[in-house]
């Protein structure tokens, strides 16, 4: 079976412009939404107290909200978590003054105490089913830490680009690598989805795929610079992009059905882990089309560049 | 193929056998248990023990697996968590407090997978429920006191000196040592001299000197004081490790996370409140004078009657139990003592602990052993543990205080700063003697920062959607890979079964703990595993529409998806290890499940699909593909 064409000869590249200018226009959003709404913080980061409660029989988020916004928890976040029938509840423990100890820390036991009292007064069904308190301190740890693991990536990719193919290409790559994470990051602020420690590790895991998705089409266009008598770089570009076009797309369909599955039938605990990647893996497979190549070729990538590399690397010159 | 050669295909059925076989023990299901152990001086566990269980199990009706004695355990089964539950507490009241009993999931692994090392992951707390702490070690304290410590030294061994001064104080910033104001420009070189012969370990130098104030600073070496937070640290992680021993949790996890947190993992707790209780015990040792020997007449009569000599307070030994008189009056606090550890006595070749007091405690402990050669010494061990009680609606704060004699032993001869503790039963008393001395408090005061619980049914709940959405997934891209690619998929479908069975194989092998973000990254890694694959056939087939044979198209599909192949992966195994190196042990699993999903990839992507490939065609004439 095939679905795509397999002598399709789309002229990418004749877009650039638009696609590029697309891509940037993208980007600057992304940033605007993330720095005025900002991202959704979950417990995580933000540090507080979160729990799970359960209902026997469905309720309404607003009645949770009402029955805590009268025993006094008027900031708590409450949120369903797939049904009618589970909700989480995230708030800032100052929100319980009594429950603060002398140190300074959490008494937990006594915070879930006064929310489930608080909600049994309005449901006798609640029940909880875990509990958590995260201090701020770790939170500012984890954000630390994310970032660092995210330059860590970025720079380790472009350090093994550059050895691997050449400059152009590893910039190239860093380029349309920083776009896929910011919009990334902008769709998760648009739509507000709580940003927690599995969705940080799914944002790495999308800088990952796509540069995966990325070298496989500068793969097809070094090899075929190389195997070009007259290389029109943007001829041979455009050939690379269509020639790896089938499997661009179904690989992307191929994980995209995964991730699928995990957020259908995955539950709460890898709910944004599988969204995220799911908004990851398309942003990823449409700069791997649209985005990566233009730049290269902006930064002017040409035969002559690629040669030296294949004499210097022993295994790429016994290929044919 | 016919050119694949045979130490290949060799390879692959054997690394597919070796993955069958180490994530086979998966498969068996753990059930519910509780463990008895006898603590020390309790009668030991045996079949009467087991048959007293039995018979009150069945009497309560609590349906249960199977009671075996398991070396010094005995070991119950039950169906679920809630017989599990019932069946602990009927176990508890029939014991007494003689036993610890503790929740266990028992392995059902048949015996002769675990001869050959193989056995099932370790399920994370998200998956089997449980309590989790996360505290933080205030360093600070500890540099704190032993700043203010050495500042007690140095005053007594100046005054030993006969070496005039002003003052002696700590610097009022921390870590900058303590500050020492002499007279005299001859005192000061004479105090440098003596402070850097006694204490090695501190640096020396001139401050800036005004009239006749001299102003010397004895500073903490670096070296030294990273080696003080290391030790606090070592030290706080073994005094849980003991106060969680308590408890009696089966396997718990308390490790070292970053450079001043320590996380503790309590599968199968329900109720942080009894473990934090342990947590927060506040303990002390007092060095007291003996009133004759633990166990004798004089104590057991005292025992019986009630009649304690109004100067003394009746003790137990810790572990035998026996009866001690102790004299009410402390020569030394644990707060006196600096340093314990044992070692092998070189006379007696006895174990022994060696203790160092500091200056103020070696005053008083050298006045008391010259009047008192000869007779007894008792360790008193006092554990302060605040609770919290509701009494008419109010929350009451009541300290609760055990106390114990850790050791008693008679006097030989005077000593004052350092002695030792001879004629110890064994290497592993001296240790564990040396360990309550010094660690039967924390070396620094922690910090609760983080705490979870997860319901056990939150657990359950979570494995059977893990496993479901690891399922699905796999089907989907079985079958879609299967339609796409016919019979390349096929094999591929095959490659991609034993990437999940290997990749279970390895994690199972090395230890990795199953967690939910591990679940995703087993998900992960199926989703992009069949990314080779994808290349290879793409590739296999622009071969084909470019005119070559068959077995050229395979040759060459394979040999130019290879480059591509190993660049992607390359890439994608950064990234995760990228991953790894966050701190946080939830993302850590993940990025190590990716990690190890992108080797096992390539195998199964690469080898074990060419070495099915090459044996389907290799010895065929080949008009067309199936791709």
């Amino acid at each position: 079976m095939e679905i795509f064409n397999h002598d399709s000869n789309i002229h990418f590249l004749g877009m650039r412009k638009y696609t590029v200018g697309l891509a940037i226009l993208l980007m600057i959003g992304s940033i605007a939404l993330i720095a005025t709404r900002g991202l959704n913080y979950g417990l995580d980061f933000t540090g507080g107290v979160s729990m799970l409660v359960n209902y026997e029989q469905p309720v309404e988020i607003a009645d949770v909200r009402g029955a805590l916004a009268k025993g006094g928890f008027e900031g708590a976040v409450v949120q369903s978590l797939g049904g009618t029938r589970e909700v989480s509840i995230r708030f800032q423990a100052k929100d319980d003054p009594e429950a603060i100890q002398a140190n300074g820390t959490v008494n937990l036991d006594r915070v879930s105490a006064d929310v489930m009292a608080k909600l049994h007064a309005a449901r006798p069904d609640a029940k909880l089913k875990s509990r958590d308190f995260v201090s701020a301190q770790v939170g500012a740890e984890l954000k630390s830490d994310g970032t660092w693991a995210a330059l860590l990536v970025i720079l380790g990719i472009m350090a093994y680009l550059w050895i691997r193919f050449e400059r152009r290409f590893a910039i190239a790559a860093v380029a349309t690598e920083i776009h896929d994470t910011l919009v990334t990051l902008g769709v998760i602020a648009l739509v507000q989805r709580e940003f927690d420690m599995t969705v940080l590790a799914s944002v790495l895991a999308v800088i990952g795929y796509s540069i995966n998705d990325k070298v496989v089409v500068f793969d097809r266009i070094r090899e075929l610079f190389r195997l070009a008598r007259k290389a029109e770089p943007e001829e041979i570009l455009n050939r690379s992009i269509n020639n790896t076009l089938s499997r661009t797309i179904i690989t992307s369909l191929f994980t995209g059905i995964t991730m699928g599955a995990m957020w259908l039938l995955g539950g709460p605990a890898v709910h944004g882990f599988a969204i995220t990647m799911l908004i990851g893996i398309v942003v990823g497979t449409l700069s791997s089309i649209f985005v990566a190549s233009p730049i290269l070729l902006w930064l002017g990538v040409s035969k002559k560049d690629l040669m030296p590399v294949t004499r210097d690397n022993p295994e790429l010159a016994r290929r044919p | 193929m016919t050119d694949f050669p045979r130490w290949k295909y060799a390879l692959v059925a054997l690394v597919m056998v070796f993955g069958v076989i180490y994530a086979l023990p998966n498969a068996f299901v753990p059930v519910p248990a509780v463990q008895v152990s006898a603590n020390r001086g309790a009668p030991a566990i045996d079949q009467a023990v087991r048959q007293k269980v039995i018979d009150t199990l069945t009497q309560k009706r609590i349906a249960f697996g199977k009671v075996v004695v398991e070396g010094d355990n005995l070991l119950a089964t039950f169906a679920d968590t809630d017989v599990q539950k019932s069946g602990s507490d009927a176990i508890k009241a029939l014991l007494g407090d003689q036993y610890t009993v503790a929740f266990k999931l028992q392995s059902t692994v048949p015996e002769w997978l675990g001869m050959i090392g193989a056995r099932s992951m370790p399920l994370g707390l998200d998956l089997q429920g449980g309590v989790h702490f996360l505290m933080q070690v205030d360093q600070n304290d500890v540099i704190d006191k032993q700043e203010s410590s050495y500042a007690d030294d140095i005053r007594s061994l100046l005054r030993d000196k006969k070496i005039r001064y002003e003052s002696v104080a700590r610097n009022s910033v921390r870590g900058k040592g303590v500050a020492v104001v002499l007279r005299s420009e001859d005192d000061r070189a004479k105090a440098a001299d003596a402070i850097a012969n006694e204490y090695t370990d501190l640096l020396v130098s001139n401050g800036p000197s005004t009239g006749d104030r001299f102003v010397l600073n004895a500073v903490i070496k670096p070296d030294k004081l990273r080696d003080i937070g290391r030790g606090a640290i070592t030290q706080n992680l073994q005094t849980l490790r003991n106060r969680i021993n308590a408890l009696g949790v089966s396997e718990p996890l308390i490790q070292q996370q970053g450079e001043n947190h320590i996380v503790v993992d309590l599968a199968g707790v329900q109720d942080p409140a009894e473990a934090k209780k342990l947590i927060g015990t506040v303990a002390t040792l007092e060095y007291r004078p003996g009133i004759g020997h633990p166990g004798d007449p004089q104590a057991r009569e005292a025992e019986k009657t009630g009649n304690i000599p109004p100067d003394a307070n009746l003790y137990h030994m810790r572990g035998t139990g026996l009866p001690v008189l102790v004299s009410k009056k402390v020569i030394v606090t644990g707060k006196e003592l600096v340093d314990a550890s044992s070692g092998i006595d070189q006379q007696s070749g006895t174990p022994k602990v060696d203790v160092t007091l500091n200056a103020a405690g070696a005053r008083k402990m050298s006045d008391f052993t010259n009047a008192n050669v000869g007779k007894p010494m008792a360790v008193v061990y006092v554990e302060r543990v605040t609770e919290t009680k509701m009494v008419d609606g109010k929350e009451v704060r009541v300290p609760k205080v055990t106390e114990s004699v850790i050791n008693d032993a008679n006097i030989a001869s005077p000593f004052s700063r350092q002695f030792q503790t001879t004629g110890l039963g064994s290497p592993k008393e001296a240790s564990d003697l040396a360990l309550l001395l010094k660690g039967g408090a924390f070396a620094a005061p922690v910090d609760i920062i983080e705490e979870g619980v997860i319901g056990s049914s939150m657990g359950a709940d979570n494995i059977d959607k893990g496993f479901k959405s690891v399922m699905l997934g796999l089907a989907l891209v079985l079958l879609a890979a299967a339609i796409y690619y016919k019979l390349f998929g096929l094999v591929a479908d095959i490659a991609l079964f034993f990437n999940l069975v290997i990749l279970v194989a390895v994690m199972s092998l090395i230890g990795v703990t199953l967690t939910m973000p591990g679940i995703a990254g087993i998900v992960l890694t199926l989703g992009m595993a069949i990314d080779a694959n994808v290349l290879i056939c793409e590739r296999v087939r622009e071969e084909l529409r470019n005119g070559s044979t068959p077995h050229a198209a395979i040759y060459a599909g394979y040999e130019k998806a290879w480059s591509t192949i190993l660049d992607a992966n390359v890439t994608h195994l950064i990234a995760a290890l990228a991953l790894t190196t966050m701190g946080t042990g939830a993302i850590k699993g993940f990025g190590i499940t990716l990690m190890i999903g992108i080797l096992t990839s390539l195998f199964t992507s690469v080898t074990l699909t060419h070495a099915f490939t090459a044996a389907i065609h290799g010895h065929r004439k080949l008009k067309t593909l199936s791709v």
